[in-house]
């Protein structure tokens, strides 16, 4: 009996440590790749953001050079300030329009799910695409927006020729581009919200703005700060919408960090400056998902 | 009776705002398509309109003259679709394992997957080009990873990082996690090896969302443009959306073949959404619920 017992045991012993190996064997892909990919780059990004590299030849040490060179770099703080305007326009107008577009889809009426799918329809084609057709709905003389204003009376704008309308019209496209994205995901917000809720407060005579105040904003605040969250992560890395509609012009008024970045390591080959910024701009976006995750706890 | 005949005047006013925004969302494509079909001269005499006294394919025959888009579109397709079994694939191999078997450091290995999710693709950029460019043996590269262009345009420059991410891995997981444990004992029992359990009795049950993540992975990688731009320069590796930017930077006065190939590169998208809607909506209430 002792003799049997021992031998189970054994082979208890032997599947867990088959399972052992297969399951850290299984795992060994994602595993190899973040390794390979993401943490490897990751320090090699901190270690080259003090060094000269120009690919050709061996990386030097230049300690802090770098980030000396980005304070009294004009173009560095000119990409950071249309960054930030594009952050800043883009991040609220964003959450706005999405949470009132599945607002408004919350509603019970025919043909909510066509209208969905309409709503959504320009999350499915590329940024290159859209940005693309945006060029041409933005054209001064041809373009259909120019042609809509008109119709309301209001003069034809230069768009992406003009320097102060630039930023603004590459806002609106990704908001039009965007918004059905983050819509789906405060629809599934919405919809996971219990009408018991809503039942209880009519019956206690409250109105519809306090019935959003009080149920339906608490209850999606989770919902919210995802989307705020992947919506600053998204904005400070803006890059494709810039480089199809306006090359980062006119003047610079478009060039974005990520762009900036692009142009400083692939462009001029200046790997090492080029890391020193990414870096920045890494820690700015720590810093803005921590304040925001602040931003939000406090309202919970 | 009141009561009735408000509710009938904001369902009237829910329409006519939900067309409103119908509109402006798909009007733009609306006249996208009818450019593309407009002869030159109409593109500039009737600019706005959506319909065209000619119709003509000559802007078409022009996207496929100045560019290989046909030779883009099998990039794309090729990139894209290895990127779909690969994270499908990998993706639900570890998740399974992380959701299903015992071993050592699951959590920790766990929490460092989860960890690079919050990493900003833009740090690790310029690395990964050069961890690509210097990768051994490949390229014209001795083993030390120097002499020649490594994986620099070639496909695995696009595949290779991108194979598995953790998300696809964070999302197999979670559909693992809601099946039961003793499906797997039974097999056990028998003899079964690990990778087939895996494989005939867990991966069945959950192929709704390993569809799901597919068509997710499919469409992020057929959009991707950035990436696709750095590592692949030259001109018979472009993919769909890398063509196409250089397009509109060389020829972005010529409207209507810059239309049809926009129309073209938003069609597999566009039939994938048509055809797999069902799906589509899974991907986004999970990743909507996913806190």
């Amino acid at each position: 009996m002792p003799k049997k017992k021992k031998q189970k045991q054994k082979e208890v012993e032997l599947v867990i440590g088959k399972q052992n190996r297969m399951g850290q064997l299984f795992v060994a892909p994602p595993v190899i790749l973040f390794l390979a990919f993401t943490l490897i780059p990751m320090i090699m990004a901190i270690g080259m953001s003090f060094t000269k590299y120009d690919v050709i030849n061996p990386p030097s040490f230049v300690g802090l050079d770098n980030f000396r060179k980005m304070i009294h770099d004009e173009f560095f703080w000119i990409a950071m300030k249309n960054t930030c305007v594009y952050t800043l326009l883009y991040v609220p107008l964003g959450l706005l329009l999405s949470l009132g577009a599945a607002l408004f889809l919350n509603a019970n009426e025919k043909f909510v799910g066509l209208f969905r799918t309409l709503f959504y329809l320009p999350v499915l084609s590329s940024t290159v695409a859209t940005a693309t057709l945006w060029f041409w709905i933005l054209n001064p003389q041809l373009g259909l927006l120019n042609g809509i204003l008109k119709i309301f009376g209001i003069p034809p704008q230069a768009w992406l020729y003009d320097s102060k309308l630039a930023m603004i019209s590459i806002v609106m496209m990704s908001l039009w581009a965007g918004f059905g994205g983050n819509m789906m995901i405060f629809l599934a917000g919405l919809k996971g919200i219990s009408p018991v809720y809503y039942e209880a407060a009519k019956i206690e005579g409250a109105t519809r703005w306090q019935m959003f105040t009080k149920i339906t904003m608490p209850s999606i605040t989770k919902t919210t700060f995802l989307v705020s969250t992947m919506l600053i992560i998204g904005t400070f890395q803006v890059f494709d919408q810039a480089y199809v509609l306006t090359k980062g012009g006119p003047g610079n008024a478009t060039i974005t960090l990520v762009y900036y970045i692009y142009n400083n390591g692939f462009k001029n080959l200046n790997m090492g400056y080029a890391s020193s910024i990414s870096l920045v701009l890494f820690v700015i976006i720590l810093l803005m998902t921590a304040l925001n995750t602040k931003i939000n706890k406090a309202d919970i | 009776m009141g009561i009735r005949k408000t509710k009938k005047v904001r369902s009237f006013f829910w329409y006519v705002g939900a067309i409103i925004i119908s509109l402006i969302t798909v009007y733009p494509f609306l006249w996208m398509i009818a450019t593309s079909f407009k002869p030159e001269a109409e593109i500039y005499s009737n600019s706005l309109s959506l319909f065209s006294d000619k119709f003509s394919l000559v802007n078409y025959k022009k996207a496929f003259e100045v560019i290989p888009f046909g030779r883009y579109f099998l990039n794309s397709f090729y990139i894209a679709g290895m990127g779909v079994l690969t994270n499908v694939f990998l993706g639900a191999l570890a998740g399974y394992s992380f959701a299903k078997l015992k071993f050592r450091g699951r959590k920790t290995v766990f929490k460092l997957l989860l960890s690079s999710m919050m990493i900003p693709g833009v740090i690790t950029m310029i690395p990964q080009f050069l961890v690509l460019k210097n990768f051994p043996l490949v390229g014209g590269n001795d083993i030390f990873g120097q002499g020649g262009q490594g994986l620099i345009n070639h496909y695995a420059a696009i595949i290779l990082p991108g194979a598995v991410g953790a998300y696809a891995v964070f999302f197999m997981k979670q559909f693992f996690e809601t099946l039961p444990d003793d499906l797997a004992e039974a097999a056990r029992v028998d003899g079964c090896s690990e990778f087939r359990i895996f494989w005939n009795i867990y991966l069945p049950l959950i192929l709704p969302a390993a569809i799901t993540l597919g068509i997710m992975t499919f469409q992020s990688g057929w959009n991707s443009f950035m990436w696709p731009m750095i590592v692949l320069n030259s001109k018979d590796m472009m993919t769909v959306q890398v063509g196409l930017a250089a397009f509109q930077y060389q020829y972005n006065t010529q409207y209507g073949p810059l239309m049809a190939g926009t129309v073209l590169s938003t069609i597999p998208t566009l039939l994938l959404f048509i055809f797999a809607q069902k799906y589509y909506i899974q991907g986004i209430a999970f990743s909507g619920g996913k806190e």
